[in-house]
């Protein structure tokens, strides 16, 4: 299936990367290529298939509520690029 | 030293012939001497490696030492190590310390394993050629004008090289078994959810697993006998009991049913390479087992629907890495959107964001039916196939990659052809299923990998059949001659 660069440049803003102009044209194409080949598997024959997410069929495993990890705030936030007073810092966003 | 096996080194240890010093500081060595040669390590830490040496040395004096304590282990850098950088070969962890280990980490930790540095990998275990990391390509120690499969090429190439005696490695679609087979080394991929996911950095989840990557199929089971089990902190982790998979490796062959995929040996499969394989799975008949022709009749579907999942869950992943938490973050951000677009644009390198748009688009609405629930229904059909195979045979066998190792630069401007050096991993990771690579010949001159895929939890069988191949073969012993690593 082609794909339009304004298309690319939707998907690229829900993914919020960046594309350059003068890289929209290639990333276009080699996205085109890839869809192209896992377009092959419009052809397979999947009526009444159950989807599998997990390949042991497994289900998400629930644990008691109740709190059992420290609060190392300190140490997370030591490797952040910007914080104040305990919060993450980031451009103003209301005026 | 460097040329014993782990196996080898522990007996070693034991016998006082060597100190976990002495051997540490031996590998430590070898990095130095040959590692600008081939890139496999991103990180190395002397000070860090030599302290858990001297530690493992007084645990083996008290006699606590367990099979592994004060043996030198490389890891992939995508393992959480606290206090020591963890990079995923991407720029947006260039400064990454992490605040905690890894599971892997805390068990090798546990058993008096010494740290020996971080390999290099494809950026977040995205590549086949370890040709996309942002600490520039590993080299083939076979051939340094080859890659050495990815995405954990670094760990390949270290073990190859005899820098390290084994290595940790991770596995999406044949990230173990690729490099392994590309490498002329031991590598296994057990089946989803043996080993813990925390503190690995994730690609695609309901795929992703952690294995050993070593000389021998008998080290690859020491290695597995500390990394598999139940973690509560990873909800996809088994609670299947672990075994001790050293238990059952001298078992007789005699009446193992082995199937033939008759879709893994066709029209794309290099000549030389299906030599080696013919020739290994006569030795597996020699010992008694029995060579079964099966089909897998949805083969066909494994790329694109590999393509398709493995993207959608990365580009879920992916999206924590924002610049405010930790990471890379842009310089003079305007505004929010343009901290988020800019960091990511920066960090990323072009597969790990090809991967993130196609898996972007395969969820966006309107297209979520067509191409990602499509997919998921593929992988039910490719993995029933597996189901219906095993329940004739007790083992899957065929060649891990199509070729042996191609020239840096050959494939690295054409993703579609390099997602066809998968073509025979992807679907073990599909499907869950525990998969081998253990050398088994030569093409050109070039290492060629026998893969062997097992039932769920089935990884002591495999390991079984590797460690007989490999006590009547001796192309797992067998060094590269480039660079001096022998």
């Amino acid at each position: 299936m082609a794909i339009e660069q304004d298309e690319i440049g939707k998907i690229a803003e829900l993914a919020r990367i960046r594309i350059a102009d003068e890289q929209i044209g290639e990333v276009t194409q080699r996205i085109t290529e890839i869809l192209g080949m896992v377009d092959q598997l419009q052809a397979a024959d999947t009526a009444g298939v159950e989807p599998m997410a997990n390949p042991l069929d497994a289900t998400q495993r629930l644990r008691a509520d109740e709190v059992t990890e420290i609060n190392r705030r300190e140490a997370f936030q030591a490797i952040a690029p910007a914080v104040q007073n305990g919060l993450y810092l980031v451009p103003k966003v209301i005026e | 030293m460097h040329n014993q096996t782990v196996a080898q080194l522990a007996q070693g240890l034991r016998d006082k012939a060597f100190s976990s010093v002495e051997l540490t500081e031996t590998f430590l060595q070898r990095i130095n001497e040959h590692d600008a040669n081939y890139n496999a390590f991103v990180t190395v830490d002397e000070g860090r490696a030599l302290s858990g040496a001297r530690a493992a040395d007084q645990r083996l004096a008290s006699g606590a030492a367990s099979a592994l304590t004060g043996i030198p282990i490389a890891h992939k850098d995508i393992f959480c190590t606290e206090g020591l950088r963890t990079s995923c070969g991407s720029r947006m962890l260039d400064n990454f310390v992490p605040p905690y280990n890894a599971t892997v980490i805390n068990r090798f930790n546990d058993a008096g394993a010494v740290l020996l540095g971080k390999t290099n990998l494809d950026e977040f275990a995205m590549g086949s050629s370890n040709e996309n990391s942002y600490y520039g390509p590993v080299k083939n120690p076979w051939d340094p004008t080859l890659v050495p499969g990815g995405s954990s090429g670094g760990s390949a190439a270290a073990v190859a090289a005899r820098m390290a005696p084994a290595a940790t490695g991770t596995d999406t679609g044949g990230s173990i078994r690729q490099p392994a087979a590309f490498c002329g080394i031991t590598g296994l991929k057990p089946t989803y959810g043996r080993v813990s996911r925390l503190g690995m950095i994730a690609y695609a989840s309901s795929l992703d697993q952690g294995g050993p990557m070593a000389r021998t199929a008998e080290d690859c089971a020491l290695l597995l006998n500390a990394m598999a089990g139940h973690d509560p902190l990873d909800s996809t982790s088994s609670e299947t009991p672990a075994e001790d998979y050293t238990a059952n490796l001298e078992n007789s062959l005699k009446g193992l049913r082995i199937g033939l995929p008759r879709e893994y040996f066709c029209d794309g499969l290099d000549g030389a390479t299906d030599s080696c394989i013919q020739a290994a799975l006569k030795e597996l008949e020699a010992q008694g087992a029995e060579l079964v022709d099966i089909s897998l009749p949805n083969s066909s579907l494994t790329i694109p629907a590999y393509y398709i999942i493995a993207p959608a869950e990365a580009s879920t992943n992916l999206s924590r890495f924002d610049g405010v938490r930790y990471g890379h973050r842009c310089e003079d951000p305007a505004d929010l959107h343009d901290l988020y677009t800019r960091t990511r644009e920066e960090g990323f390198g072009d597969e790990v964001k090809r991967r993130i748009l196609v898996g972007t688009y395969a969820l966006s609405a309107g297209y979520y039916d067509a191409y990602y629930k499509k997919a998921q229904q593929a992988r039910r059909l490719i993995s029933n196939d597996f189901s219906q195979a095993l329940d004739g045979v007790d083992i899957i066998a065929g060649p891990t990659t199509p070729g042996p190792a191609f020239a840096l630069g050959a494939k690295s401007n054409d993703p579609i052809s390099m997602y066809l050096e998968d073509v025979y991993t992807l679907a073990a990771n599909l499907a869950g299923l525990p998969g081998m690579s253990v050398p088994a010949g030569l093409a050109d001159g070039k290492p060629v990998g026998l893969q062997l895929i097992g039932r769920h939890f089935a990884e002591a069988g495999l390991l079984n059949v590797a460690h007989r191949f490999q006590q009547a073969t001796d192309w797992h012993t067998m060094t590269p001659k480039a660079g001096g690593a022998d």
